[in-house]
């Protein structure tokens, strides 16, 4: 059985249809991307399984139990860091498992430790560059209790050089800590380093375009990257986004 | 400084154009004043301390009482919000003597004064710091399965010290007036009373250490509640690393 199932889910705001039939699961422990183009719902589609949202028709389930419009089943890194500025970045880290109940404390340390950040545990978030903010919101989410993290477009906000040290810092964490990931990105690049499955969504009403199993073993290093078969991967995905748009127009 | 030089013009100005006492004394008299009559001022400015500082308390409890009731239950919201501007354009001159017929001399419509001109702006302080909340911290909090209550707790409540604070200041200087304003009606004592004996005996000298010491005693609320958010706020950045 699957871990996370989003089975014929349709949402539309007014007029506007967003999704349209969307089915696709993940199973667990996996890496999983979506990438769309830019307006293709992708957040909607986090919004759904947040329970911020309830979807038209279809069902969302977490080990076979629907979680429709159910809060606090997922753990949540946003685009911005959205570090709370009145808190350490302990108090910060803690904060998604103190809307659970229970706190870690060293745990949360650890964690703070291996990410580099030991120095910075009673500093404030105004203090810390672009992506230490970034990595603190990872930690953040990894450490709520929920089984399953949702990231959404985690990076954009930073330079390349930035995102790309965070994206090797992010796969060697999830390496180690083995969680249900589901990645939101209009990276392709970003999406195929990361991911044991990239799913490539439509344009608007979305739906699922096509799955691709990504094929490079794990652990994964940046050599990858400049490898013949990665940029082929890339370029088939390019496609299939833009062709798919082409033709629509 | 700047008031030490206020006061050497003006003393110079009273003494070379000989200003009568009863329209303008020099501050030196007032000064004089103000320290011979210290026995007699004194339970004046004690009672008055006492009853601003009472006033704002309760003022400042029901302030975010309102506030905080007003953002959770939306529709109250609408529907007070224009009562409670409308309450801000009731005349407190007017409205006293009607406090004073309703409940008597007793404190209960002094601390009502006073609440009146108290409450209003820690309300809209608090409402406006939590309706501006960053829409990105509240979605987070919701994505990751925050409750009402933690929502609150947790992020509007704090986010929105730093205004309630600026509300707290205006009513806290506010407070020393309004007790001012209640004791006019109809005390015992105070610095309203000692005030309207001053000048309905033409003591000039007395009014103008009234009116120091209700800017004194303004300033000096003002100055706690600026320490007590310092000791609260810890975390804003400081001026010059913001950008």
């Amino acid at each position: 059985m699957s871990h996370l199932l989003v089975k014929d889910v349709s949402k539309s705001f007014g007029k506007n249809e967003i999704l349209k039939g969307l089915d696709f699961s993940i199973e667990k422990e996996e890496f999983v991307s979506i990438i769309g183009p830019s307006g293709s719902g992708k957040s909607t589609i986090f919004n759904l399984i947040g329970g911020i949202l309830t979807p038209d028709c279809g069902g969302i389930y977490l080990d076979g139990d629907s979680i429709n419009g159910k809060r606090g089943f997922i753990s949540y890194m946003p685009q911005t860091p959205s570090l709370f500025p009145w808190r350490t970045i302990l108090e910060n880290v803690l904060l998604g498992q103190e809307l659970q109940g229970k706190k870690e404390i060293l745990k949360a340390k650890e964690m703070l430790e291996i990410a580099g950040l030991a120095d910075y545990e009673k500093a404030y978030p105004h203090e810390l560059s672009g992506g230490m903010k970034q990595r603190v919101a990872f930690i953040r989410a990894l450490l709520s209790p929920q089984p399953v993290i949702c990231l959404d477009e985690p990076f954009s906000a930073l330079d390349e050089l930035t995102r790309f040290d965070m994206q090797k810092w992010l796969l060697s964490i999830w390496e180690s800590h083995k969680r249900t990931v589901l990645f939101i990105t209009h990276n392709i690049e970003e999406a195929l380093f990361l991911s044991d499955r990239v799913i490539v969504l439509t344009n608007k009403p979305s739906n699922v375009l096509t799955e691709i199993i990504v094929p490079f073993p794990r652990p994964r290093n940046e050599e990858i990257l400049l490898d013949e078969t990665f940029m082929e991967w890339k370029r088939k995905i390019y496609y299939s986004l833009v062709g798919k748009e082409k033709r629509e127009k | 400084m700047v008031l030490l030089l206020l006061f050497i013009v003006w003393e110079i100005i009273v003494r070379v154009l000989d200003t009568p006492d009863w329209l303008l004394p020099a501050p030196t008299k007032i000064f004089y004043e103000g320290f011979v009559g210290w026995s007699n001022f004194y339970p004046d400015l004690l009672s008055t301390i006492e009853i601003s500082l009472f006033g704002f308390a309760v003022g400042a409890v029901i302030g975010l009482a309102v506030a905080v009731s007003l953002h959770l239950v939306s529709f109250l919201r609408n529907a007070l919000y224009p009562l409670l501007i409308l309450s801000q354009n009731v005349p407190i001159i007017v409205l006293a003597p009607l406090l004073v017929i309703w409940f008597g001399f007793g404190l209960l419509p002094k601390i009502i004064v006073i609440t009146l001109v108290c409450f209003f702006p820690i309300t809209v302080a608090a409402l406006d710091g939590f309706r501006q909340t960053p829409a990105e911290l509240k979605h987070y909090m919701n994505m990751a399965g925050s409750t009402k209550t933690q929502l609150f707790w947790k992020l509007e409540w704090p986010f929105s010290l730093p205004s309630i604070f600026s509300g707290l200041k205006i009513s806290a200087t506010y407070s020393v007036m309004g007790a001012v304003i209640s004791e006019w009606l109809g005390s015992k004592q105070g610095i309203g009373v000692y005030m309207t004996l001053a000048s309905s005996s033409f003591r000039t000298d007395r009014v103008f250490v009234a009116i120091f010491a209700i800017m004194f005693l303004s300033l000096l609320f003002f100055v706690l509640i600026v320490l007590a958010e310092q000791k609260l706020i810890h975390w804003q950045p400081k001026g010059e690393d913001r950008n």
